[in-house]
């Protein structure tokens, strides 16, 4: 890397490397980003959670929209997964099971987009410790 | 426009009294400027030198000045427009005496023997506040430091009260670099690097450290009980010499006034005292001017025939300071200086040699003892290449100070003594010989001889107005029947490191230099009578030399009857081989003695 | 996935360097090095529960982490998304785990400023600065603001200077760039030497480039090309990232000639101390930068008109300078908004001594005592009262319960007679004797004064001579007078800062707890009960079971009596060792 001549150059080396730090800059302040939480423990892993949440990871960054997509352990419904929680900003977080590309797509595009539910909700039965 | 600026005054309050005053002027000068006296104890100001020694360190010049939270050091805060200051409010006074608590208690109370008692400005000041007991002196630790004697000076640093002179001295006048506050804290003290002795540090000697030392913590090194042992001792002739700058100042010792001639009483005081023969180190000056005048000439001699070894320029080598300082910073150029021995050290050679035979005699049962305004001769006359079998040339050199003590030991009235003359032959002296004592001195009695031996002209005026004054270096070019010989003259090391850069880099442009390591000569040597700071004392005591030069019969040192005497009966011609093998010298490299020993 | 683990000072004296070894060795052997990065950062703050690992976008916050955790970090979080219970902060009250830092007690009063980017970016890639809006402010003041116009939302910033007096930043620009010079200085003071005090260090190891970028601000403002940072030798691994940061900085034409291709040039070079505490009076840090003794000079003049060289300098603190490019990118309203009145912004301060939650903190200007050490602090470590506590390092004052809800600016600590210094809070309880705690700031004064001027190179000497004397149960009613002239005259008369806060310690204790001073001299005791030599240790004989366990383990045979017989201490042998309390299973052994 040579020497900054612009203020230009500057910008463009702080949006390059912010996107970098994308993970961390929106860990620190989640409340204003849309938060996904992928189910990830043997369970979810098995029924293919992985590739869910990759795809999470890119669309959403494909489609502009501003999220944190973190993993978490098993949320107690196994016989649903993958599972994944959406919190939009200022909401109660809502839980989905059954989830494979088709459905988060949905999610995507009905939930996230526009607040729409979608079908597969899980009724939330437990309290965070946090 | 910047003179105008120079001129801008301002006005100010102190103690009630409205007082205008140049801008810049600190409040101790403001406040004397009217006739009140602040206390000081650290600053010192020798104005005329242009050596100022300001740390601000002791706080006892503290007063108040209107708006500020703290008290102000008065010798280093400058006079505010409109300030209003009060000097000695009870706030001050309180001030100003629990610091001088603190520092007593630090200070050994050991008045009775120390050296400078009834000298020192600690004493005075602890007098002045009427401090008479130090509270909680029962619990109070002292800070206590090895005592390191060298050849020349006594460091007891109990004594010290980190006024720094000594530190200003050494390395912003002298730039000799020997001594800097060292440690921290408590145990602050101002010491060569490593809090190594003396003798192992780049120290010249110059004594001008202790000359402004306010306390007993730098002093000489005391020869005068060797002195009298060897008066007592019947097996021993003691033979003195006294030089020039000593009669100029010993009155000082006696309530005199500074510049009083004592040179009468003097010869008395020390027949008084026992010496058995009083003779005078002005003869060894004019036996230094043959010497040396004959060496430059030569010099000149070759150079002016395009000689590339011809080595000028020549650089005067009577000064012992000023040759330990080159040989410890400039040994590259120890050829340079002239070869010639100090007057002391060719008084010593001479007295050893050519007076003993004709008292008859032995070298090891005559004792040389000089008076001299110097600690670096102490060392000088130890150096062993000045020595015969292990027998100095110069047995014992004690300072001006030292004298005078030895005088009120002896219970000598001096202020009524009779004038008396030298004992002949080595008491006889010219004009030339006295002025040795101030700066410029030397290479003016040089040039009145080198001009009338080169020119073969008599002079038609002998005082050269143009080599005296006090500036630090000056410079005069003389014409000497057509050659305009340039010389230059510097005293104080700082600035004879001055020349000698320019020496190095071969840029200088003078044929001969004339160096005196202490500022104003011989007279303001580090073994004169304190000034306690007031350089107008140096002033006068230069005046006095100029003055005996005047009065002299013969002034210049060729036609001192008994150098040409000496010359017939001893050493045949100046720069002789016998002279060479008596009078002249070599130097060393002494780098390398600058070691890091525990 | 990012595992940011702390490079601070504190924490890889725990061997946080280990934990990122061991981390990237996990994840490698997991086939998981290409996904999830390891960091190290700088200081979190929370040192009292380090080594820190925070895991994003989680944003989960480990705390005493040991290298073991590793694997368990990896395999349970990392692969399977679990938080590892064990590693969280536990609230000291409900007991919760908490894994989000915000809702600690700790972080929650915090505004991070200074700290901004502590614990966040990799210290040593200039990148990650920039993307928080580094080096923003610099190319801000290069392209749309005069000189002038830098000074003048510095000054109306309300900034002030983070390293003891509180000088305004702005007004101590205008200066220096009013005086006219060929070469000016900035110069960033980084002599940190308060005890227990290390914000300059955290802020210097873990955001080196903010300090150079206000730095850069500060030359373009007074008119300055040569920026030097003095720093302490003691600071290596602040040294090493500032080494980093500059040559990253000159690379990228941040630093050097014609910054973005303007006219304007300015270079940074490193000074090092030697770690002398005086070195932190801006005109003994000059010396020391000169090559001279590091020892002041009486001011004025003032470094802004002849500083290092004899030129015309700048001096201020790293904590000032980190808070300054925000400043110029987020306006000086933003920055005035908060604090109080007169003291603007926010402060970090370093907590130490009998607190819970020892570490680095940054709240605004106003923020409580109460607030700083109850919630913040976590309140007095194993339940003991509070007692006093002490601000502004060893030059600073003791404060009491009275003046817990004062909120802390510059003028209200002046106010209370203490002061801001650079942030040191050091806080005591019940068991902290007030006249040992003046005594043991006034033996750091005494090994750090310069020796230069008389009243702090022997008056401190003395007044810890006589403070040890009190402490022996021996001084008398005339000695604290004398003690309180001797402090009073050395902050009168002293030539710098250090002498004339010296005696601060003494004086605060004794204009709040002089009553213990008066015990000490009066009835020879310590309330406190830890002055040792005026303890007296007798044996309770309704308790004493004659069991001898004390006689045998006095160390100078104090202690007689008979087997199953009751035991006596001989006062004139006893030296007050403690042995025999240690050695009484029964209780019977009494200190008063």
């Amino acid at each position: 890397m040579g020497k900054l001549k612009t203020l230009a150059d500057l910008k463009r080396i702080r949006e390059e490397t912010q996107a970098k730090l994308d993970l961390r800059i929106k860990g620190d302040s989640p409340e204003g980003l849309v938060q996904v939480k992928v189910a990830m423990a043997t369970c979810g892993i098995a029924s293919g959670a992985r590739p869910i949440m990759d795809f999470f990871i890119d669309e959403l960054d494909k489609r502009g929209i501003g999220a944190v997509v973190t993993q978490t352990g098993c949320m107690g419904y196994c016989y649903a997964e993958p599972t994944i929680e959406i919190q939009l900003p200022g909401k109660e977080p809502v839980v989905y099971g059954f989830v494979d590309r088709k459905r988060a797509d949905e999610i995507i595009e009905k939930y996230i987009k526009n607040g729409e539910l979608v079908e597969g909700i899980i009724p939330v039965n437990y309290e965070k410790i946090d | 426009m910047r003179a105008r600026l120079k001129m801008e005054t301002i006005k100010l309050t102190i103690d009630n009294k409205q007082v205008e005053v140049e801008k810049g002027t600190t409040i101790l000068n403001a406040a004397r400027k009217m006739g009140i006296d602040i206390p000081t104890l650290c600053h010192m100001h020798l104005h005329d030198l242009n050596i100022e020694n300001k740390p601000g360190g002791c706080r006892i010049c503290v007063v108040e000045v209107h708006g500020r939270r703290n008290l102000s050091p008065a010798c280093i805060t400058k006079c505010d427009d409109g300030a209003v200051i009060r000097t000695h409010t009870p706030r001050v006074l309180n001030a100003r005496r629990t610091v001088m608590e603190f520092i007593l208690s630090d200070h050994p109370k050991d008045c009775l023997i120390c050296p400078k008692s009834g000298h020192c400005d600690l004493q005075d000041m602890a007098n002045r506040l009427g401090i008479r007991e130090i509270p909680g002196q029962e619990i109070a630790e002292m800070s206590t430091y090895r005592k390191d004697t060298s050849p020349s000076i006594i460091r007891e640093l109990d004594k010290c009260i980190m006024c720094r002179r000594c530190e200003m001295m050494c390395n912003e006048v002298q730039t000799v670099g020997a001594l800097s506050a060292v440690n921290r804290g408590f145990m602050a003290v101002v010491a060569p690097a490593f809090e190594q002795n003396l003798e192992y540090s780049p120290c010249t000697y110059c004594g001008q450290c202790v000359a402004v030392c306010p306390t007993g913590a730098l002093t000489e090194v005391d020869h005068t009980r060797e002195v009298l042992r060897a008066i007592v001792d019947p097996t021993k002739t003691v033979v003195v010499q006294t030089a020039p700058a000593v009669r100029a100042a010993l009155g000082e010792e006696f309530g005199m006034k500074p510049g009083t001639l004592v040179t009468g009483k003097l010869v008395a005081a020390l027949k008084e005292l026992g010496f058995d023969f009083v003779f005078d180190t002005d003869f060894a000056a004019d036996l230094t001017i043959m010497e040396e005048g004959t060496e430059l000439l030569t010099r000149v001699g070759k150079f002016l025939k395009g000689d590339k070894d011809a080595n000028i320029p020549i650089l005067t080598s009577c000064c012992p300071g000023w040759v330990n300082f080159f040989e410890h910073n400039f040994p590259d150029l120890k050829d340079v200086p002239s070869t010639a021995k100090s007057p002391q050290q060719m008084f010593g050679a001479i007295a050893k040699t050519y007076f003993a035979d004709k008292i008859n005699v032995r070298r090891q049962d005559m004792v040389v003892v000089s008076i001299m305004p110097c600690l670096a001769k102490k060392y000088e006359s130890q150096r062993p290449e000045f020595a015969v079998d292990g027998n100095p040339d110069v047995d014992f050199s004690i300072s001006t100070r030292e004298l005078a003590h030895f005088i009120r030991q002896a219970n000598i009235d001096f202020n009524n003594l009779p004038d008396m003359d030298f004992d002949r032959p080595l008491g006889e002296s010219s004009g030339a010989g006295v002025i040795f004592g101030n700066t410029g001195g030397v290479i003016e009695a040089a040039v009145r001889t080198a001009y009338e031996l080169h020119t073969g002209k008599k002079l038609s005026r002998l005082d050269f107005d143009e080599l005296r004054g006090m500036e630090g270096v000056r410079q005069a070019t003389i014409d000497f029947g057509g050659f305009p010989l340039n010389i230059g003259i510097a005293h104080g090391l700082g600035n004879a490191r001055k020349l000698l850069d320019e020496v190095r880099a071969g840029r200088s442009k003078f044929h001969a230099i004339e160096v005196m390591a202490c500022p104003g000569g011989c007279i303001g040597g580090g073994g004169q009578p304190l000034h306690h700071g007031d350089s107008s004392i140096l002033k006068a005591r230069a005046k006095a030399i100029y003055e005996e030069d005047k009065n002299k019969p013969i002034r210049v040192s060729h036609e001192n009857p008994y150098i040409i005497q000496l010359y017939k009966e001893f050493l045949g011609e100046p720069n002789s081989e016998k002279a060479h093998h008596l009078l002249h010298t070599h130097y060393f490299d002494r780098k390398a003695k600058i070691i890091i020993k525990q | 996935m990012h595992l940011l683990v702390c490079g601070g000072t504190g924490c890889r004296a725990s061997e946080s360097s280990l934990i990122v070894e061991n981390l990237k060795r996990e994840l490698e052997e997991k086939g998981l090095a290409g996904e999830v990065q390891v960091i190290m950062t700088g200081c979190f703050g929370f040192c009292e529960k380090g080594p820190v690992v925070k895991v994003m976008p989680d944003n989960t916050f480990y705390v005493q982490v040991k290298p073991e955790d590793a694997p368990v970090i990896v395999a349970g979080h990392v692969i399977k998304g679990r938080p590892v219970q064990r590693l969280l902060y536990v609230d000291p009250k409900s007991r919760e785990h908490i894994a989000d830092s915000k809702h600690m007690g700790f972080y929650r009063k915090q505004i991070r400023i200074a700290l901004r980017n502590c614990g966040f970016i990799n210290p040593e890639n200039i990148d990650e600065y920039i993307a928080r809006d580094g080096y923003a402010a610099l190319g801000k003041c290069l392209s749309e603001l005069k000189p002038s116009d830098v000074v003048d939302i510095v000054k109306k910033s309300g900034l002030r200077g983070r390293g003891g007096a509180g000088f305004p930043t702005g007004l101590k620009w205008e200066i220096a760039s009013k005086n006219q010079a060929d070469q000016k200085y900035v110069v960033c003071n980084a002599d940190e030497g308060d005890p227990g005090a290390f914000m300059d260090r955290s802020v210097l190891e873990g955001d080196p480039h903010s300090v150079l970028e206000a730095m850069a601000i500060c030359g373009y403002a007074i008119g300055a090309s040569k920026g030097l940072i003095y720093i302490r030798a003691e600071y290596p691994l602040a040294i090493q990232r500032l080494k980093v940061a500059i040559g990253q900085a000159r690379e990228y034409g941040l630093l050097g000639n014609n910054i973005f291709e303007t006219d304007f040039s300015f270079d940074i070079e490193m000074r090092y101390g030697a770690g002398a505490f005086v070195c932190g009076e801006e005109t003994a840090l000059i010396h020391s930068m000169e090559g001279a003794r590091g020892e002041p000079t009486n001011k004025p003049p003032f470094p802004a008109e002849s500083g290092f060289m004899g030129k015309p300098s700048n001096v201020n603190n790293v904590e000032t300078f980190a808070s300054v490019p925000v400043i110029i990118t987020k306006g000086w309203e933003w920055f005035s908004a908060i604090g109080t009145e007169k003291s603007k912004g926010t402060k970090v301060f370093a907590l130490a001594g009998k607190i819970n939650n020892v570490g680095l903190i940054e709240v605004p200007m106003g923020t409580t005592l109460r607030e700083i050490i109850f919630e913040i602090g976590g309140g007095i470590k194993n339940g003991k009262k509070f007692k006093a506590v002490q601000t502004g390092g060893p030059s600073g004052g003791c404060l009491t319960e009275q003046h817990l809800d004062t909120p802390i600016d510059f003028d209200n600590l002046v106010a209370v007679g203490s002061m801001m210094g650079s942030g040191g809070m050091i806080v005591m309880d019940e068991d902290d004797c007030m006249v040992s705690i003046a005594k043991f700031f006034l033996e750091f004064t005494v090994e750090e004064s310069c020796g230069k001027c008389a009243p702090c190179r022997i008056g401190n000497k003395r007044i810890h001579e006589l403070l040890t004397h009190i402490t022996k149960g021996n001084g008398t009613m005339a000695d604290l007078d004398r003690l309180k002239n001797m402090c009073n005259v050395i902050k009168d008369t002293s030539l710098c800062g250090l002498g004339q806060t010296s005696p601060n310690p003494v004086l605060s204790t004794m204009a709040n707890f002089m009553d213990e001073y008066v015990a000490h001299v009066t009835d020879k005791r310590c309330p406190a009960g830890s002055c040792r030599d005026l303890m007296k240790y007798s044996i309770i004989l309704d308790k004493c079971v004659g069991c001898t366990a004390c006689a045998r383990g006095c160390p100078v045979n104090a202690i007689t009596g008979e087997r199953k017989g009751p035991h006596f201490i001989d006062q004139e042998k006893c030296i007050k060792c403690g042995a025999c309390f240690e050695k009484c299973k029964f209780g019977a052994v009494l200190i008063n």
